[in-house]
Order: C-alpha cells, then sequence, then structure tokens
C-alpha cells in the first residue's frame, strides 16, 4: 500500500513539470520579461538599464530553456523554468505584483474558501443522494416522471440566475440574510446561509440525474433479483443492496473533488464577497496578476492529483476485490 | 454591398457545408436512418430540434457580414466605396432598432425613461419629471397592433407549414394534414409545427412592436435590449458548437491512437491529457485569455476595426476552450477503443491482414460514432452556460461583443437600484434558458436512443 503511494506520488512530479511546462509557456512566451517589465514599470521613460535591473531584481535575465554561456548540467538548470519551477515545486510563489507574500495570502484565504465549499459539499452530496434514492424507489412513476423534467429544468438556468435571484430574494426583499460579507467563527454562519444554498440547489438537477442513474445500473443487477427473491423489502434492498453497491462508482466522481475545495468558487466568492481564494484568483486576473494566477494554477493541479491518489485509496477500502499494486 | 467573410463566419459556414455533405453520405445508409427516426419518434426531441433551429437560424443570418455602399453622392470616383464598419444581415433586420437608441434605461413597452431627470420648464421653474422616449410612438393602438402582429405571424407559419407539408408529401397531401393533426403521423410532426408556429409567432410579435416600442426595454446607454438579445444568439451557439467541433479531430485522433497502438504512444497520450486535465479549467481558461490579450495588443495589426478584433478574440477564446476540454472525450474514446480493439470481428479482421487505417476506418471509428455525437450535444449546452460565467469572470468575449455573459454582468451592477432593472438579466437568462433547455433535452434523447446501454 505505502509502496503503492510512493510510486504515484512519484509519477505525479512529471505531471507536475508539465502543469509548469503549460504555464511557463502561457506566460512567458507570449508575454516576455520585457514586456512585463515595462508594463511593471510604466510605459514612460523606460530605459534599457532599468528594464536589466528590473529583471535582475526577479531573476529573470536567464534565458528562457537552453543556457548557452553556462556548463554541463547548467546548461538546462540554469534557465528560467528550471528556476521558476523549482521555486513553484517548494511552494515559494514569490511576491503578487502588489508586493505582498502569496503563500501567506493563500494561507489565510483557504479558510474562508473551505467554509463554504466544504457544508455546500456535504449538503449536497446527501440531498442529491437522497432524492435519487427516493425516485428510484418511485421510478417509472409520475413522480420520477416529473422530477426529472424539474430536474432538466434547474440544470438548464445559468447559475449566474440563481445567486442573483437568491440575493434579491432572501436579502433585498426578505432581509432574511446579509447580501454579502463574512466573519470568522459562529458569527459568520448567517453569512454562509444563502451561498451554501445557493451551491447546493444549483447542483440538484445534474447531481441527481447522475445519482439516479448510478442506482437505476445497479438495480437491474442479479444480486438485487436474489435479494428481492430472499423476500426483502424494497427499501432494504435500497439502502443495504444498491446504496452500498453504488458507492463505487459515487466515489470516483467524489472523492478526487475534495482537495479543490480549498480552491474555493470563482463565482460564488466574488458575488458573496467572501475573501477565500475564489475572489482572490479572480481579483488577481483582472488585475492581470501573473504571478497569483501561475501560483493558483499550481496549488490547484496538485490538490487535483491528491484527490486522483484519495480516489484510489478509498476503492480499497470500500471494495475488497481492488487490491493496489 | 460587399460580402466580408469573418474568422468565424468561414468556420460556421465551412461546418454547414461539412454537416451537409456528412449528412448526406450518411443518410443513404438505412441503418443511420432509421436511428434518426427513432430519435425523432418522440416529440419532445421534434420540439427541441424545432427550437435549436429556430436559434441556428438567426446564428447563420447574423454570420453574413456586408459592408454597404457608401451613398452616391459622397463619392468622388466611379470606383464605389463602402462603409468601414460592416454589418450583418440580423443587424439589417433590426436596423430601426439599431439607430432608435435612447438616452438612458427603460423599462419594457415604457413610454417614459426609467430614471428622472432634472428639467427647467420655460416659466423657469426646476422640475424632476420622467422624460418621454424620444423612439417610441404612443398613438398606434398596443392591442391592435399585437393583434394585426399575432394574425400576420398565423397566417405566414401556418402557410410554411402547409408548404413543408405538401413538399413532403405531394400525392396524400389532405390525408397527411389529417395524420397530423390528430398526431397519427409516425414523427411527431404535430409538436414540431405547433414549436413552430409558437416561434413564429413570439417572434413576429415582438418584431412589429419593435418598430413603436422598446419591446424588452433599454440598457444603460439606451440600447435596445431585445436586440441585444438576438445577437448574442450568434456568441452563444457558436461557442457552443465551434469549441467541440475543433477539439474533435484533435480527441479522436489521440483516443483512437493510444488504444488501439498502446505502448509509448498510450504513455505519451495518457500523460498530455492527464496534465492538462489536471489544471482547474478555469484558470486554464483564464490564463490562456489573459495571454491572448496580451498577444492581440502586441500585435494590432491583426485587425481593422472592433468587430474584427472582438471576431479574433472569440475565434481565441473558442480555441482556448476547446484545448480545455477534449480532455474528456480522449479518455472516453482511448477506453472504448481499447475494448473494441479487443472484440472478435477486429481480431478477425486482423487475422485478415487489414490494414491498421481500414480497421480503424471501418471498424472502429463507426463504433464510436454514438460517443462522439452523445459528447457533442451534451458539451454544447455547458458551453453556453460557461460563456456566461467566464464573460462574468473577465476572460469571456470581447466586452464590446453582443453575448449574454456581457449583458449579465452589466446588468449586474444595477442591482442596488429600486426598483430594479430587471429587464436586461431577464432577458439574457430566458433567451439561454430556451436554448440551453432544448440542448439538454434533445441531447437526452439522443443518449437514449444511441448509448447501447440503455438498451435492456
Amino acid at each position: 500500500m505505502l509502496a503503492y503511494i510512493m510510486r504515484r506520488v512519484l509519477y505525479a512530479i512529471p505531471i507536475l513539470i508539465g502543469v509548469n511546462f503549460i504555464t511557463f509557456m502561457l506566460f512567458f512566451m507570449v508575454n516576455s520579461p520585457d514586456d512585463m517589465a515595462r508594463a511593471q514599470l510604466g510605459a514612460k521613460q523606460v530605459t534599457p538599464e532599468l528594464i536589466a535591473s528590473w529583471k535582475e531584481e526577479r531573476g529573470y535575465d536567464k534565458p528562457l530553456f537552453i543556457n548557452s554561456k553556462a556548463e554541463g548540467l547548467a546548461k538546462l538548470s540554469d534557465t528560467l523554468f528550471v528556476q521558476e519551477s523549482l521555486k513553484l515545486f517548494t511552494f515559494d510563489f514569490g511576491f503578487s505584483d502588489a508586493n505582498r507574500d502569496i503563500a501567506s495570502d493563500i494561507k489565510e484565504r483557504m479558510i474562508p474558501s473551505f467554509s463554504i465549499a466544504l457544508p455546500t459539499f456535504i449538503i449536497a452530496l446527501i440531498t442529491n443522494i437522497s432524492l435519487a434514492l427516493l425516485l428510484v424507489l418511485f421510478r417509472g412513476s409520475m413522480l420520477d416522471t416529473s422530477m426529472m423534467i424539474v430536474a432538466v429544468m434547474i440544470m438548464s438556468v445559468s447559475g449566474l440566475f440563481y445567486i442573483i435571484a437568491g440575493q434579491v430574494l432572501f436579502s433585498k426583499m426578505w432581509h432574511w440574510v446579509p447580501i454579502s460579507g463574512y466573519e470568522s467563527g459562529w458569527d459568520g454562519v448567517k453569512f454562509l446561509f444563502l451561498p451554501v444554498l445557493i451551491g447546493v440547489f444549483s447542483g440538484i438537477g445534474s447531481g441527481v440525474r447522475w445519482y439516479r442513474s448510478i442506482f437505476l445500473e445497479e438495480i437491474n443487477q442479479d444480486y438485487v433479483r436474489t435479494a428481492r427473491a430472499k423476500g426483502l423489502s424494497e427499501l432494504k434492498v435500497l439502502f443495504g443492496h444498491v446504496l452500498r453497491n453504488g458507492m463505487l462508482p459515487i466515489l470516483t466522481g467524489v472523492v478526487v473533488i475534495i482537495p479543490s475545495l480549498f480552491m474555493g468558487s470563482l463565482i460564488m466568492e466574488s458575488f458573496f464577497g467572501i475573501p477565500g481564494l475564489g475572489s482572490y484568483t479572480i481579483d488577481a486576473i483582472n488585475a492581470q496578476d501573473f504571478a497569483i494566477v501561475k501560483a493558483m494554477v499550481f496549488l490547484g493541479s496538485v490538490l487535483y492529483i491528491i484527490g486522483l491518489i484519495l480516489t484510489d485509496i478509498s476503492y480499497t477500502l470500500f471494495d475488497p476485490r481492488v487490491k493496489l499494486s | 454591398m460587399k460580402l466580408v467573410l469573418l474568422w468565424t463566419d468561414m468556420l460556421v459556414w465551412g461546418l454547414v457545408i461539412v454537416l451537409l455533405t456528412w449528412s448526406w453520405v450518411i443518410f443513404r445508409s438505412p441503418q443511420v436512418k432509421k436511428t434518426w427516426h427513432n430519435i425523432f419518434k418522440s416529440s419532445i426531441a421534434m420540439a427541441s430540434a424545432v427550437v435549436l433551429l429556430f436559434y441556428l437560424l438567426f446564428t447563420l443570418l447574423d454570420s453574413i457580414h456586408l459592408r454597404l455602399a457608401l451613398p452616391v453622392q459622397s463619392q468622388k470616383s466611379d470606383v464605389t466605396a463602402y462603409e468601414v464598419e460592416m454589418v450583418s444581415l440580423l443587424d439589417l433586420i433590426f436596423s430601426h432598432n439599431i439607430e432608435n437608441t435612447e438616452r438612458t434605461y427603460s423599462a419594457p413597452f415604457a413610454t417614459t425613461e426609467y430614471t428622472s431627470s432634472i428639467v427647467v420648464d420655460e416659466e423657469g421653474i426646476t422640475k424632476q419629471v420622467y422624460l418621454p422616449l424620444q423612439h417610441v410612438s404612443t398613438e398606434d393602438d398596443f392591442i391592435a397592433q399585437s393583434l394585426l402582429a399575432l394574425a400576420l405571424g398565423f397566417v405566414l407559419s401556418l402557410a410554411l407549414v402547409f408548404l413543408h407539408i405538401y413538399w413532403r408529401e405531394k400525392s396524400r397531401f389532405v390525408s397527411a394534414c389529417k395524420e397530423i393533426l390528430q398526431g397519427k403521423s409516425t414523427l411527431s410532426w404535430r409538436t414540431a409545427y405547433g414549436t413552430f408556429i409558437l416561434l413564429v409567432l413570439a417572434f413576429t410579435w415582438a418584431y412589429m412592436l419593435s418598430y413603436s416600442y422598446h419591446v424588452l426595454g433599454t440598457d444603460k446607454v439606451g440600447g435596445d435590449v431585445l436586440y441585444q438579445s438576438f445577437k448574442s444568439i450568434r456568441t452563444g451557439v457558436l461557442i457552443g458548437i465551434l469549441t467541440t467541433v475543433i477539439m474533435l479531430p484533435v480527441a479522436v485522433i489521440l483516443g483512437v491512437s493510444a488504444g488501439l497502438f498502446g505502448g509509448w504512444v498510450d504513455d505519451v497520450i495518457q500523460y498530455l491529457y492527464t496534465t492538462l486535465s489536471s489544471i482547474p479549467g478555469v484558470l486554464l481558461i483564464a490564463a490562456g485569455v489573459l495571454s491572448m490579450q496580451v498577444m492581440m495588443d502586441n500585435n494590432p495589426t491583426w485587425f481593422e476595426t472592433t468587430i474584427e478584433r472582438s471576431d479574433l478574440r472569440l475565434l481565441f477564446l473558442i480555441l482556448i476552450l476547446g484545448i480545455t476540454s477534449w480532455t474528456g472525450l480522449c479518455r472516453v474514446l482511448r477506453a472504448e477503443t481499447l475494448k473494441i480493439s479487443q472484440m472478435e470481428f477486429v481480431t478477425a479482421a486482423k487475422a485478415f491482414g487489414v490494414s491498421k487505417l481500414s480497421i480503424i476506418r471501418r471498424h472502429i471509428v463507426p463504433n464510436l460514432m454514438h460517443i462522439i455525437l452523445i459528447s457533442v450535444v451534451l458539451d454544447f449546452s455547458g458551453l453556453v452556460l460557461a460563456e456566461a460565467v467566464l464573460s462574468y469572470v473577465g476572460v469571456g468575449v470581447d466586452p464590446t461583443m453582443h453575448s449574454w455573459g456581457n449583458m449579465i454582468n452589466q446588468a449586474r451592477l444595477e442591482m442596488a437600484r429600486e426598483p430594479m432593472v430587471w429587464w436586461s438579466l431577464f432577458s439574457a437568462f430566458v433567451f439561454m434558458f430556451i436554448l440551453v433547455l432544448a440542448a439538454n433535452l434533445f441531447s437526452d434523447r439522443i443518449q437514449r436512443v444511441l448509448d447501447p446501454r440503455n438498451k435492456v
């Protein structure tokens, strides 16, 4: 098991190098260090010396991929690409354009993001699975058909609509919850209510459809027929057999998301003014702060890969047939 | 008049030509014909197909760009001069709405402005009044006009419906009409024609009244919201269709070769898509769009007019979306190819010495067709919705381009007003909802018919 995890972690390294390569290409090939210096220093009175000193200060004066001046291995290692990637691997994200330490910013903003994303995730999971089980219990009935139509309709509405409608109804018209904002601790619950509710509701359509199709696939299996033949009630069949066997495909889709919950939701956080990583990213995008976007891309990939590894591990816990090797 | 082709226009019309030839080729096979017949047996599929075609029609109308000739008196030589800015056919249809801009916000069918202005009247007293809109004619009777428009729309749509029935069933026209009316035809034409008539009625009503009112109100600078909503159709549909179509060849070629050849080819391709898919989608798109913006700023010679600029940006956005979205399909195609290549008929073909290329062409790709088709229609609705979100994040289409995302984004800033400026949001959401709902219902049907897992 441990050896397997080690191998998976090692396998993640080339992928992260690839991720770095892609972001590097996007940021440095198109937007050369010279351009960056010019944009940072302002268009007026930029002398070549100023640009050179700015580049040297940040270590941007090295060649991109191959350093022809250096000797031996340093030909490859003493380049901008390797230096930048190494920094990222040690989670040293450098400084943003506003001269703030990105790593400490990220640490600070992870908690608000997580405090919205985790309740949304858990409540959505429970609601979607119970609704799907309910529909499977009444499959083929009027309830099932009409709920499926409602699900398609919920899916077809833009997520932005739910946010705007929710804010107008709950905050502007009924004054139940504040329209936006954030507070840490238990006082903050009133701020979290609306984003969590909207997050759960907007995903209900696709979620219920997905879980329902998983359960419906299970319900035609032989073991279900056997369970019924034994005289088990439909409820026992559903919870004792269908739900347990359906867990496996559910795990594939669900576990991989869990680490990414730290990344927060771009839209939700910026609409509700929550100082999490999502709004951090969106602000960076709007300010064209490349350093932050690069850090977030790297962080997101790391979390995704952790999610993939967790998925594999959770398989062994839930399915005795699966053995990692 | 001079015809101009933008980059995306070329792609759209190229796609139309390819689709027509492709359907002409495959529809010669009775099996394919039967499958599609099966799909359209459902009345929901028929209705949503009509809605999709309606949106497609507006996309195509908006994809023919012209440069109008300048008036003769302003020309010095015999050579006809053309205007710099181009207009599309849709702009010509709505030309009255483009010209009739107001000063600021006004509600749907309103006769006065939404905000009050301070005016000094003849006696020198300052008053706060709601100024009347400049391009709304209050003399025309609203009800009479509506009835006239509805009647016209009804006659027009009915004529088109009968023409279509006649074209299909020349010899037994009357009995065919009866069958359709009673819902006994094999395909549910009744629903299709019903949807068609409804859509034409809605359009003619809104269009006729748009000559004397702002049917869906006006936005902050007085632009007509109805016109904006129709202009946005092209952006949404283009992002939905072109993105999947552009990434399709990549996904199919890489997926099939990974599954079929195995070995290092498989390793490389798997590495490629795992890397790409491990980057969070929105961030990769944002990074791509940011870089593209810088690139376009550095190369101002690539475009001459603002329309060309926003068109180029749309094209890049579609490319970036395509790059981020091929991985999912590629993974599925690889797994499916792996499964198919171990089946008996492929082994038999290999034993007979059939070349790898022929195996791919004759045995593998036809068996992947349903997955490809399902993924195209499934992705479509997701991409239309994604456009709105991306425009909100600031990495969507050009801010000068008409799109539902931009409409929502601009209207969002006015949410704090009391009473709310709701019409821009409402129009964008409704136009988007109808398109996405139709696409979702249609893809459900396609999935149900084509997916072999559903045949129990």
